[in-house]
């Protein structure tokens, strides 16, 4: 049994939240800059130049790149062969975001009630997946999530029978209804399968994989081919103002299902798709 | 074309501008979100207590900053998703509010508002927080600072770069795009 001190995990988000805001991942840096290159729209050019200039500000003067730092997505995994000691694993957790929103001068965007609407001033609570692992290690995943695109995602309860074709309409009419809210381009994060709830986790975790990476199942990895290229032909565009490239990638994570269902959910991410990870 | 706007701006001015044109903008603009137009409108509406600024040739951003580190103007500051001021805009419109600043669709009550006062939308790049930062050379609170990043914020802007997106005579390039899906 390795013994982690709950402080070092509160260190640990404090500084994934700082960094995951200020500092855009090699992989969306490049496809901004790639983007901004071979666009043959003018304005769309000239908005993903401005993505580009915007990421590189935000990295040298070390400032949030999008002032939505968003609510704190946490994915934690944990070995089983550890023991946290200190206080609870939550609240250190919490703590972390707390220190981290606070010190980094990142947005406060969280309210205690989601009717009366009072802002908890701190940037908590994080919303936080648990996982346990084998093994002696603590794996965290900070992934700040904004909620321009978040509140254009959904989740459909497809039957069997709407087949391949059924999860490419609902994906396509998913992103045009989106229109220009996510700020595109966007990364499109898809779960297919399990339940109602499993199919959404499993989309925001398509959304930690890189754009450039691919399923490993052969046949989901031809969808997010197909549905990739489909995304760029609705020609919605940097900014939604008319483009070729509509998305940066499409992941998809599968999960085995029911007989009856084929439960299916779209999580939209926006050009400012954050994560960070490190092993405790 | 790329035009060159400083406030305040006279409404034969505004009504010039058309959709695609590119529009550096300079002068004063207020930031406000959701809870900051209910609570105008309401104020107004109920208690009888102005606006808290001059709404008249007025320019919205649907903005909220992030904070500003010390020695710093403002933190990030990029625009919003506008639909979600779709209920209060119109009213705003109607007082004398000219230009609006944000990201995403209107609909369509927003946009006969606009054609009959004659306002335009102008959109930010989504997403361009620290960009726009940098374009921001003053920032004073106006009201509401209990709002936190939501409160009313007086900003003195230059050169901050824009699109317009729907005109006065209510084209509108989202609409364009999407008519082709
Ligand atoms: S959708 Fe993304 S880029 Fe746009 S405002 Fe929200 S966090 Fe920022």
């Amino acid at each position: 049994m390795r013994e982690i001190s709950s402080d070092i995990i509160t260190e640990t988000v404090r500084d994934l939240c700082i960094k995951a805001n200020c500092v855009i991942n090699d992989d969306i840096k490049n496809r901004l800059c790639e983007s901004a290159a071979k666009e043959t729209s003018e304005t769309a050019r000239e908005i993903l130049g401005m993505l580009c200039e915007n990421a590189e500000i935000a990295k040298s003067e070390n400032v949030p790149i999008c002032q939505d730092t968003g609510m704190a997505i946490i994915f934690i995994k944990i070995g089983q062969d550890v023991h946290v000691t200190g206080s609870f694993i939550e609240d250190a957790v919490n703590e972390g975001v707390r220190q981290g929103y606070t010190e980094g001068y990142l947005r406060k965007s969280v309210v205690a009630d989601p009717i009366l609407r009072g802002n908890t001033g701190d940037n908590t609570p994080a919303v936080i997946h648990y996982e346990i692992v084998k093994g002696d290690k603590i794996e965290i995943t900070v992934a700040p999530k904004g909620f321009g695109s978040e509140n254009m995602s959904k989740v459909f309860m497809l039957k069997p029978s709407d087949g391949i074709e059924g999860i490419k309409n609902a994906v396509i009419k998913t992103v045009c209804e989106a229109g220009s809210n996510p700020c595109p381009p966007i990364v499109i994060g898809i779960g297919i399968g399990g339940d109602f709830e499993k199919a959404a986790i499993l989309a925001k975790k398509a959304l930690l994989r890189e754009t450039s990476s691919s399923s490993e199942i052969p046949h989901i990895k031809k969808l997010e081919e197909e549905l990739l290229q489909l995304v760029n032909k609705t020609g919605i565009g940097a900014g939604g103002l008319g483009g070729d490239i509509t998305a940066f990638g499409v992941n998809i994570e599968t999960y085995p299902t029911h007989i009856a269902g084929m439960p299916l959910a779209v999580n939209i991410s926006c050009h400012v798709t954050r994560h960070e990870t490190a092993v405790i | 074309m790329t035009r060159n706007i400083i406030l305040p701006v006279s409404r034969e001015e505004v009504r010039k501008i058309s959709a695609g044109d590119k529009i550096l903008l300079t002068g004063i603009i207020y930031t406000a979100r959701d809870a900051a137009h209910k609570r105008m409108i309401e104020n107004k509406d109920n208690k009888g207590i102005d606006f808290p600024f001059e709404i008249e040739g007025s320019a919205i951003y649907f903005a909220g900053p992030a904070p500003a580190k010390p020695g710093r103007v403002i933190g990030s500051v990029g625009p919003t998703t506008s639909g979600r001021m779709d209920a209060h805009s119109p009213r705003l419109i109607k007082e004398g509010n000219l230009i609006m600043i944000g990201k995403g669709e209107r609909n369509n009550t927003v946009v006969d508002a606009m054609v009959k006062y004659g306002a335009v939308y102008l959109a930010a790049p989504g997403g361009a927080g620290a960009l726009m930062a940098q374009k921001v050379k003053s920032c004073k609170l106006c009201a509401y600072e209990d709002l936190g990043a939501e409160a009313v914020y007086e900003l003195y802007v230059e050169e901050m770069p824009l699109i317009a997106v729907i005109d006065s005579a209510g084209r509108n390039l989202y609409d364009e795009v999407k008519k082709d899906l």
